[in-house]
């Protein structure tokens, strides 16, 4: 089934805005932040003015329909991929989901001297750095997949040894929308005793994802790149790999026992999220799941493949643009960035941004990935439900524009 | 279009024409700034010598990579503080550091600040005025750098 994209628009305020010269809003930076509809603005708003008060504290009737509130959203937000709901953790975003895991594998002292953590040349940074300090605090040695010069994984499984602790992947890069094969890194990894996380950031808000397909231990993502408010994120972890972690942050919440000498904590999730939990963001990002559940993932994913394909023929057929990343949508998502040859992506950011046309232009927190792909910053558009082939069109109108400004072609 | 206003003539010119670039020996300090965001880099040099018992700055060598504003203003930049006293360029840093600062709003000096005018408006988009100012802080890094040995030796 196709999406009515012009009633989504109708849910999407900011979409009717107008930006410089008085042009109508193309918002292709997605990828960054998505736009959010009313339904998910209302969520908040009614938690605020009907049921705010402390989740799990409170004897009174707002802090139980508070409490009401936020588990709720946890059972919704672990139906949307297929996992329990204790095996959900809020955080507050992808990357504070991915430092929880490190931190916490460091304080298990379950990495040290001769381990082995393995990522990927494509990472954004927020799957890189958490890692490289982790064998900074511990001894331990990171490893990479490199990439192929298309952008994509170089997927060598030798690198996968029995010295490996922990493998993390992007399950879709935010730069040259690559899906690198998980479930098989997963499968290799678990051959080995070592455990997946993968970075959801870019493929939970796109496509369908099902965390026992995928076959990973853990999965973060951002509620704000799926229509969902700031400030809250996931962590999914499977039960058995939750069970096995010490915690991350301490405080309120998160405890069993509390005595002058020393503390228990909690069962999974609320040993991972201390303090008082951000309910009304849990229940925007739960009503972000039902309104994607209800256009459907697989119209979504179906809606953003045609949309990159008409983007990756009509970028093409300019010339003088490079796209980096694969040429089709096969293993691909609604990312595409590019290189226009000449022309500094700052500035044409700055000529899209006078049509009205909203990119990203800079290295997208993942340099060793544009430094692999000798580039030193790219433009990148990035689709969502909201957009159509029209706006594909500025965008290469105002390119071209580009082009001709600074005289390249 | 708006943004002509802030891609003037000269800063194209000098994007595509750039003064003084490449790395030259001798030089008194050198300095690597970079622009997190984007990655963009600057790689320059400050020459001092000692004029009447003054600090002047006898070259400035660069190698860059950025934007079309980055690139022109550290262009711009080297064509007005080679040749002059130090403090005297360090005052012109000071006023185009203002007129960065200047939301669109200030009234360059001209006399002052020469063909820098022309980055009046860039101050209108805040995202590209530390492109702008890329050259000029790694210029003032190096300078200061300069001055400590300069003190130390009294002349190159």
């Amino acid at each position: 089934m196709t999406l009515d994209v012009a009633a989504i628009r109708a849910d999407f305020p900011i979409l009717s805005r107008t930006v410089r010269g008085g042009r109508p809003l193309v918002y292709l930076d997605s990828g960054a932040t998505s736009q959010k509809p009313v339904q998910v603005l209302d969520a908040e708003r009614a938690f605020y003015q009907q049921h705010n008060s402390a989740a799990h504290r409170g004897a009174h009737l707002l802090g139980e329909e508070a409490t009401d509130a936020y588990e709720s959203a946890r059972a919704r937000v672990a139906a949307f991929i297929g996992a329990g709901p204790g095996e959900i953790v809020f955080t507050k975003n992808a990357t504070e989901a991915i430092n929880l895991v490190a931190y916490a594998m460091g304080n298990a002292g379950s990495v040290g001297p001769g381990d082995e953590i393995l990522v990927t040349e494509m990472e954004h940074h927020a799957n890189l750095v958490p890692w490289q300090q982790l064998c900074e605090r511990t001894g331990a040695t990171l490893r990479w997949f490199r990439v192929t010069p298309e952008g994509t994984l170089d997927l060598d499984l030798d690198l996968i040894t029995e010295r490996t602790k922990i493998v993390a992947v992007t399950h879709q890069s935010n730069v040259t929308g690559a899906i690198p094969p998980v479930a098989e890194i997963a499968r290799a990894a678990h051959e080995q005793g070592a455990l997946v996380l993968a970075d959801g950031a870019q493929s939970v808000p796109h496509q369908p994802v099902d965390v026992a397909a995928l076959g990973v231990d853990f999965l973060a993502f951002s509620g704000h790149k799926m229509l969902a408010p700031y400030g809250i994120g996931v962590l999914f972890g499977r039960a058995e790999a939750l069970e096995a972690m010490p915690p991350f942050l301490f405080g309120g919440s998160m405890i069993e026992v509390v005595r002058m000498e020393g503390s228990t904590f909690l069962p999974p999730p609320q040993r991972f999220e201390p303090g008082v939990p951000p309910a009304a963001q849990a229940v925007g990002l739960a009503a972000a799941c039902d309104y994607l559940s209800a256009l459907g993932m697989a119209n979504v994913a179906a809606h953003e493949e045609s949309l990159t394909a008409y983007a990756l023929d009509t970028l093409s057929a300019l010339g003088g643009v490079r796209i980096l990343g694969p040429l089709t949508t096969k293993d691909r998502g609604g990312a595409v960035s590019f290189d226009v040859t000449g022309v500094h992506p700052h500035d044409v950011g700055q000529i899209l941004d006078e049509f009205g046309v909203a990119v990203r232009a800079d290295h997208h927190c993942a340099a060793p990935l544009h430094r692999a792909l000798g580039v030193a910053a790219s433009t990148r558009a990035s689709f969502y439900v909201y957009n159509t082939p029209e706006e594909v069109d500025t965008l290469a109108e105002a390119i071209r524009h580009a082009q001709r400004f600074f005289g390249v072609r | 279009m708006q943004v002509e206003s802030m891609y003037q003539q000269i800063i194209l010119d000098h994007y595509r024409n750039p003064h003084h670039k490449g790395l030259r020996e001798p030089f008194n300090a050198e300095v690597h700034h970079v622009n997190p965001v984007c990655g963009d880099e600057v790689t320059l040099r400050v020459a001092l010598e000692n004029v009447a018992g003054e600090p002047v700055v006898a070259d400035l060598s660069y190698d860059a990579l950025g934007c079309s504003i980055s690139q022109a203003s550290a262009s711009v930049m080297s064509d007005l503080v080679v040749g002059k006293a130090v403090a005297e360029a360090m005052t012109i840093s000071q006023a185009f550091l203002e007129l960065m600062q200047s939301k669109g709003e200030g009234s360059p000096d001209e006399g002052v600040l020469e063909d820098a005018v022309a980055f009046a408006g860039v101050s209108k988009y805040p995202a590209r005025i530390k492109c702008a100012l890329l050259g000029w802080m790694a210029w003032k890094d190096a300078t200061a750098q300069a001055l400590e040995g300069y003190s130390a030796s009294d002349a190159r």
